[in-house]
């Protein structure tokens, strides 16, 4: 059974789909990465794993289940029992993130309180070791420290301390690094690489990254204006990718722009919730666009393990069947 | 931290000082204070001398300096009316005014935060957009008809309450004439002091509803959410503090709103306080007396801003930091 799974999840706000009928699953011990432009949809769908799609927005699907349990069908308690403590997130933001009101300490300890209990001097022997797991130096004394007292690596350090807290089965980190130096970056994957396979968790990596993602991904959904555009096993979509948008993903990087002959960046950028087109999302900015393409959605063909929803997928040398 | 505290006290002295500067003016230049003193028949060559030794020909400035000297050591004149030091007056009516103060600021704290907190947690409930509607007109409304209201329910027509006065106090500690103290007290407080919160509730209610929103569609809100902590320590123990925050300074600024409706409250129960008593000097011209208002009440309002900053500075921690603000 696959530790987390979506089939056609949709989240709307009023007429908007901000997540359009995706569907995918997670497994134990596995990194699925997921890739796009800003505004794909990347964070509202993983919000919606969570619970935290707020009103008006409205979360739709045919499954939605975690482990085998269906996350739409229980009550609120219930799924709260399962969020934080086997469902776990880490945000973009940490500096942000955490409460500028509390302690370090005392955020760790709410999370353990919550799903785990025990008793003071316990939390608190938790904790630190937490924050010794996360490479925190001179853990006891950051116990008593303010966010606003930690740099930005540190805070994602305190995140992902309390995101490991309960020893989830899964974990969400939506950009973790984004907002964090170049140099700390891969420090934190490092480390997140490193507890994922430590613990066997299902990793959920969202990122800008597409280096990243081939370096440790198993698999990788390519997401665009709400859909998924383009998955399967991370290395054979980025070695051969099916869909132009990924393709051109690929070719905004910076090493395949050096050595590549054909150097091509999307002109435009991710429709919003007042431009999207008819036919198929990207038409208007993608170079082989055909006329079905404007008129025509695109179904999404192939294996289930790798699909891509376009209608003239690219072949091996990067062009389109025609 | 120390620098932080210094240079609020400093403010404070400057405020103080332009505050002193404002009633040493009003209190010299109101009307003519040697008439005051002696009526009208005196001859001319004893006016003159009245005014050289009262050194009121003496230069403004140094005029001001022997004011302040004179208010440092409790010295703010005497009132003409009541042929007494202008600070016992004032002393005889400040327990008054603070017992009507606190109550109704107590009032306002007890029922504004629940109702804001409420309207922002529960957006769409009918309850929440009638506690907006209700505290927007309420904004408007001046305090003297909601005073009007209340006499006239409960003290005329249903008469269940008394609508003007102090009614029984008692002297606690030897200084302090308290009204809470007795049932009757306690009966003749009720309708100045929900007079008063009404007024200055729906500042509150508006205040910590909006920041309560605000908070509440913070990244920390949603990554508490996401640790799956129950809803009311989301609501109650993450969001409520940062709320209270910026309610707490411009609760500190409304001392100066207080102040002002304790006046027209006063003035419409006949409440014995430092309000109707100001509102008796101006009506009597009495300089002094209306100066040494202006002093207390300046004082007042400085001392609870300061007071405010620092329990400010005490429960946020991001102003706590070595060296902030340099
Ligand atoms: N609360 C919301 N209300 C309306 N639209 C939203 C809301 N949250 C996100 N969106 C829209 O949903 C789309 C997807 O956003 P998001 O998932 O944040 O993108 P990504 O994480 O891939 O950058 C965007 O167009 C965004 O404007
Ligand atoms: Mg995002």
């Amino acid at each position: 059974m696959s530790l987390l799974t979506l089939d056609k999840l949709s989240v709307t706000f009023g007429n908007f789909r901000a997540v359009d009928q995706i569907s995918y699953s997670v497994e134990a011990g596995e990194v699925l990465g997921i890739v796009g432009e800003s505004g794909s949809g990347k964070s509202v769908s993983s919000l919606s794993v969570m619970g935290l799609i707020d009103h008006p927005g409205k979360v739709k699907a045919a499954q939605l289940t975690f482990m085998g349990q269906d996350l739409l069908a229980m009550g609120e308690k219930q799924r709260r029992k399962i969020t934080g403590s086997d469902i776990a997130m880490i945000f973009q933001d940490p500096m942000t993130s955490l409460n500028p009101c509390y302690t370090v300490g005392y955020q760790i300890i709410e999370a353990l309180k919550t799903h785990q209990g025990g008793n003071k001097k316990q939390l608190q022997q938790r904790a630190i070791e937490l924050l010794t797991l996360v490479g925190i130096p001179a853990p006891e004394t950051r116990m008593s420290a303010y966010p606003h007292q930690l740099s930005g690596g540190m805070s994602q350090r305190v995140m992902i301390a309390i995101a490991i807290a309960c020893n989830p089965k899964l974990l969400i980190a939506d950009e973790p690094t984004t907002a964090l130096d170049v140099t700390i970056q891969a420090q934190i994957i490092d480390l997140l690489i490193n507890l994922q396979q430590q613990k066997q968790m299902g990793l959920v990596l969202i990122t800008h990254d597409l280096a990243l993602v081939a370096e440790v991904a198993h698999r990788v959904i390519v997401m665009y204006a709400g859909q998924i555009v383009e998955s399967g096993p991370a290395a054979e979509v980025f070695s051969t990718p099916k869909h132009p948008y990924t393709q051109a993903l690929l070719a905004s990087l910076p090493e395949s722009a050096a050595g590549k002959s054909r150097l091509m960046a999307l002109p435009g950028v991710v429709p919003g919730q007042f431009d999207r087109p008819s036919g198929c999302l990207l038409s208007p900015r993608c170079p082989y666009a055909t006329e079905r393409c404007h008129e025509e959605v695109p179904p999404a063909q192939g294996p289930l393990t790798r699909q891509v929803k376009c209608h003239t997928p690219l072949d091996m040398n990067g062009s389109p069947i025609k | 931290m120390i620098g932080f505290i210094l240079r609020r006290l400093l403010q404070a002295v400057l405020v103080m000082l332009t505050i002193s500067f404002a009633s040493f003016v009003i209190q010299g230049k109101l009307g003519d204070p040697v008439t005051q003193m002696v009526g009208q028949n005196v001859t001319l060559a004893e006016r003159a001398q009245l005014t050289e030794s009262l050194g009121l020909n003496d230069p403004l400035l140094q005029q001001y300096a022997r004011y302040l000297s004179d208010a440092l050591s409790g010295d703010l004149g005497v009132s003409y009316y009541h042929k007494q030091a202008t600070l016992a007056v004032i002393g005889d009516r400040l327990p008054a005014t603070l017992e009507l103060s606190f109550c109704a600021l107590l009032i306002v704290l007890l029922t504004a935060t629940p109702l804001g907190v409420f309207a922002a947690i529960r957006p769409r409930h009918i309850l929440s957009r009638l506690i907006v509607i209700v505290s927007t007109l309420g904004l408007s409304v001046p305090i003297f008809v909601v005073a009007m209201f209340l006499v006239y329910f409960f003290a005329v027509e249903w008469q269940w309450l008394p609508s003007f006065g102090r009614g029984e106090t008692h002297l606690l500690f030897g200084f302090w004439s308290s009204g809470l103290v007795t049932k009757d007290g306690l009966q003749h407080l009720l309708l100045p002091s929900v007079s008063l919160a009404f007024v200055l509730a729906p500042i509150f209610v508006r205040l910590i509803r909006a920041q309560m929103l605000e908070e509440l569609d913070s990244d920390y809100v949603r990554y508490a959410w996401s640790k799956g902590i129950p809803a009311h320590r989301v609501y109650f123990v993450h969001a409520l503090k940062n709320t209270m925050l910026p309610v707490i300074t411009v609760g500190g600024i409304q001392v100066g709103t207080l102040i002002a409706y304790t006046i027209l409250t006063e003035t419409i129960f006949q409440w014995p306080g430092m309000g109707l008593l100001f509102m008796e000097a101006v009506s009597r011209v009495d300089a002094p007396l209306i100066s040494a208002y202006l002093i207390v009440v300046g004082l007042i309002f400085v001392l609870i801003n300061t007071l405010v900053d620092l329990i400010y500075l005490w429960v946020n921690p991001r102003v706590r930091i070595p060296g902030y603000g340099q």
